[in-house]
């Protein structure tokens, strides 16, 4: 045995050394009395002593950090005897992790041809069960998941359907065109509910739904649009509510908060906020150097999945249960997450950079740098712990969401990384690229964990279903392929 | 100049005249015979002028005219563009035919046949006496074994010299090059890529595995930088390209891409 493993090994022998130790949580919550710990303490074992003194009912998987330093394995091993004050109270953050694991994709389970042009929208319905898919061939394809073949095609559309949005209760589907139309759906028979929507006059980049706890009928629906307005539709009557034009250039993106606010970004360098119900201007972000090409909320995948968390609450039906009893749910949920009301937003831009704002303050909270080229797609972790940006530099990059600071780079991308998604327990995430792969990524190890070629080229939409099962692609090559463990 | 707005203040505190609109009216609709009176009347420098004041402002209400017409009727239905892109990509003036460049099979299925649909399938045979010049050695320079390489070649980094004494061939510091101008048929783009190595030289296979570069050969180039994968999402980086140029005449490669 070499001399270097024998130093090593005496260190990790229990000298019967120990620190005092605080567990706090990530928002500063003290979750006990400092406590005795010795220092070959290990992750479980504080796993273990930290669901103790919370009194958690079912054992949750913790991570645990001192200052910035996550300890991986013991105690000793991320700190530094040397440098620390063993007198004082050492402080622990301890940050939660999900219950529930999604593994990683890694086979793929079907590619399904039928579209004629390229697949450039695709989107898992919040309760996991149908996928659409929208293509340059200017038609919306419903397809069925448990045998993973075409179930309805619906060509209403006349021109590229840039866009699908599920509402939150699953049970509509919106899809807008390149001529700036939006149609509404029936997911069950895959024909059209009510009027086309028309107005906008040239294409449309996004749309949002109303969120699931202010109107569990699921009305209102909120599009953004190239000629620079934002429009607030009424989906039963089949027009236009409200035009929101203040933008002085192409709406790139619209976000519908969980506070009756709407969030846009915009190629005139901003993003801003305005009330939803009188489309009156709150607050305008500016910062940004360049176009904002997306943005992202702390709550989108509550605000997605509405009132069930679609793995833990998976047997429950919308059916079942009374509309006011969901809308509470769907308050409850929300209010975990955001239970101030003050949401925070991230912004990418083609400056290169990102930008973290929060809706009650005018000025960033900080500016994310690092990114060598367009920023094209950001997105929060469900958990809202981290943010992941997808660039054309064709990197990935991990930020932490509480204040923006920088945390790692997945590079392994050859082209321009253009979308990403993450899975519902935010340990992975997927990206698709110019490359004409995707590919998955663990944020525990910070490393690339899976490589999913198949497409035969550019992958220009990618989905990981909420309930964390599968994973939808579509791209230049006219297929869309689904991914599985 | 007026020193105040004693105009406007006047007609705050008076009001206009009781006939002013008649008489704008009136005024206004004698204008164009005013107008055409003034046309026929005016000569020299003052006409010129006139007539071109004139002149801008017809061609101004025509297309006045045209717009109107134009937001009157209605548009026909677009036709449905190729080629269909995600909206972030929509605005950005992305070259369309980034498509699929490289075929690992078919790349392969060719090097088994040995046959290459290359750009120059015909290319002068070189002869010995041109690519190589003799040179005389030995103390009274009666030999002449050595031969001297008058061509450009490409020489690997890891290749070291034997022996001056011994060396047969000489290849030249001044003609060798490892890097070449390579454009991309279907992209119409040009890089500078280097050289991994002379696949074939037609001439003959000692041109080769000299590593002549002459009009014609094939040539292995770094495409790495181009961000190429194959189906199995693995990043090519050695392809082939046949030299279009004299680079013994011009001093640099010049080559198309085999794709």
């Amino acid at each position: 045995m070499s001399k270097r493993q024998k130093i090593e090994e005496v260190s990790e022998v229990d000298d019967g050394r120990t620190v005092q130790a605080r567990l706090v949580s990530d928002t500063g919550e003290e979750a006990g009395p400092p406590i005795d710990l010795p220092l070959t303490v290990t992750v479980e074992q504080l796993g273990l002593i930290c669901n103790a003194l919370l009194k958690n009912d079912e054992p949750t998987p913790y991570l645990f950090f001192v200052g910035e330093e996550e300890i991986k394995k013991t105690l000793n091993s991320a700190l530094d005897l040397n440098s620390i004050d063993t007198e004082n109270v050492i402080k622990i953050v301890y940050q939660p992790q999900a219950v529930f694991k999604v593994r990683p994709v890694t086979r793929c389970t079907s590619s399904m041809p039928g579209h004629a042009e390229a697949v450039i929208s695709i989107s898992f319905s919040p309760d996991g069960e149908h996928l659409a898919s929208g293509s340059g061939d200017t038609t919306v394809r419903l397809w069925d998941l448990t045998t993973e073949t075409p179930h309805h095609t619906c060509a209403i559309h006349k021109q590229w359907v840039m866009c699908v949005a599920w509402s939150p209760d699953g049970k509509k589907l919106a899809s807008a065109c390149k001529a700036g139309n939006i149609i509404l759906w029936d997911p069950t028979n895959g024909k059209q509910i009510g009027r086309t929507l028309v107005g906008h006059k040239k294409w449309i980049n996004c749309l949002s739904w109303e969120p699931y706890h202010q109107n569990p009928d699921c009305r209102r629906l909120a599009s953004a649009g190239t000629d620079g307005d934002c429009r607030i539709w009424d989906t039963v009557l089949g027009h236009c509510i409200l035009n929101i034009s203040g933008h002085s250039s192409s709406v790139t993106a619209v976000r519908w908060g969980g506070s009756g606010l709407i969030y846009t970004s915009s190629k005139d360098r901003t993003v801003k906020m305005w009330r939803a119900d009188d489309g009156i201007l709150c607050r305008t972000f500016s910062g940004h150097a360049h176009w904002v090409n997306n943005i992202a909320l702390n709550t989108d995948y509550v605000l997605r999945t509405g009132p069930f968390h679609p793995i833990t609450d998976r047997k429950k039906k919308y059916s079942e249960i009374e509309k006011n009893e969901l809308k509470e749910m769907a308050l409850r949920r929300y209010n975990e997450v955001c239970p101030d009301g003050v949401e925070s937003l991230v912004s990418c831009s083609d400056d290169f950079t990102l930008y973290l704002w929060r809706s009650n303050q005018n000025k960033c909270v900080e500016r994310m740098t690092g990114h060598q080229n367009v920023v094209n797609d950001v997105k929060y972790s469900p958990d809202v712990k981290l943010i992941a940006s997808a660039s054309f530099d064709k990197s990935i990059r991990l930020w932490r969401a509480q204040d923006g600071k920088f945390i790692t780079t997945f590079r392994g991308h050859v082209q321009a990384a253009y979308t990403l998604a993450w899975s519902a327990d935010s340990r992975l995430l997927v990206s698709g690229s110019k490359d004409s792969t995707l590919k998955v990524w663990s944020v525990q190890t910070k490393k690339l964990a899976q490589e999913l070629p198949g497409h035969a080229d550019e992958v220009f939409a990618v989905d990981w279903a909420p309930d964390g099962t599968r994973v939808a692609s579509g791209g230049k090559d006219k297929v869309v392929k689904l991914w599985a463990y | 100049m007026p020193q105040n707005e004693y105009m406007e203040r006047h007609l705050k505190l008076y009001g206009r005249r009781l006939d002013y609109e008649e008489r704008k009216r009136k005024k206004e609709a004698r204008l164009p015979k005013e107008r055409a009176r003034k046309a026929q009347k005016l000569r020299g420098i003052k006409a010129k002028l006139f007539n071109k004041e004139r002149r801008n402002e017809k061609i101004q209400i025509s297309k006045n005219i045209k717009a109107h017409q134009e937001k009157k009727s209605k548009k026909e239905n677009e036709k449905i563009e190729e080629g269909a892109l995600p909206h972030y990509l929509l605005d950005r003036g992305q070259q369309a035919n980034a498509k699929i460049l490289s075929n690992m099979i078919k790349q392969k299925r060719k090097e088994k046949a040995g046959k290459w649909d290359v750009p120059l399938p015909k290319v002068r045979a070189q002869s010995d006496a041109e690519v190589f010049k003799e040179l005389k050695t030995g103390k009274t320079k009666r030999k002449s074994w050595k031969r001297m390489v008058t061509k450009v070649t490409f020489v690997g980094e890891n290749f070291t010299r034997k022996p001056p004494k011994f060396e047969r061939f000489i290849r030249p510091m001044g003609l060798r090059m490892n890097k070449a101008h390579v454009t991309h048929p279907e992209l119409k783009t040009t890089f500078y890529l280097p050289i991994i190595g002379v696949k074939k030289n037609p001439s003959s296979p000692m041109l080769t595995s000299l590593g002549v570069i002459t009009k014609g050969t094939v040539i292995e180039v770094n495409i790495s930088d181009l961000g190429l994968v194959t189906q199995t999402g693995k990043v090519v980086w050695g392809k082939y390209a046949q030299v279009t140029n004299n680079p013994e005449n011009d001093g640099v490669i010049n080559a198309v891409l085999l794709v």
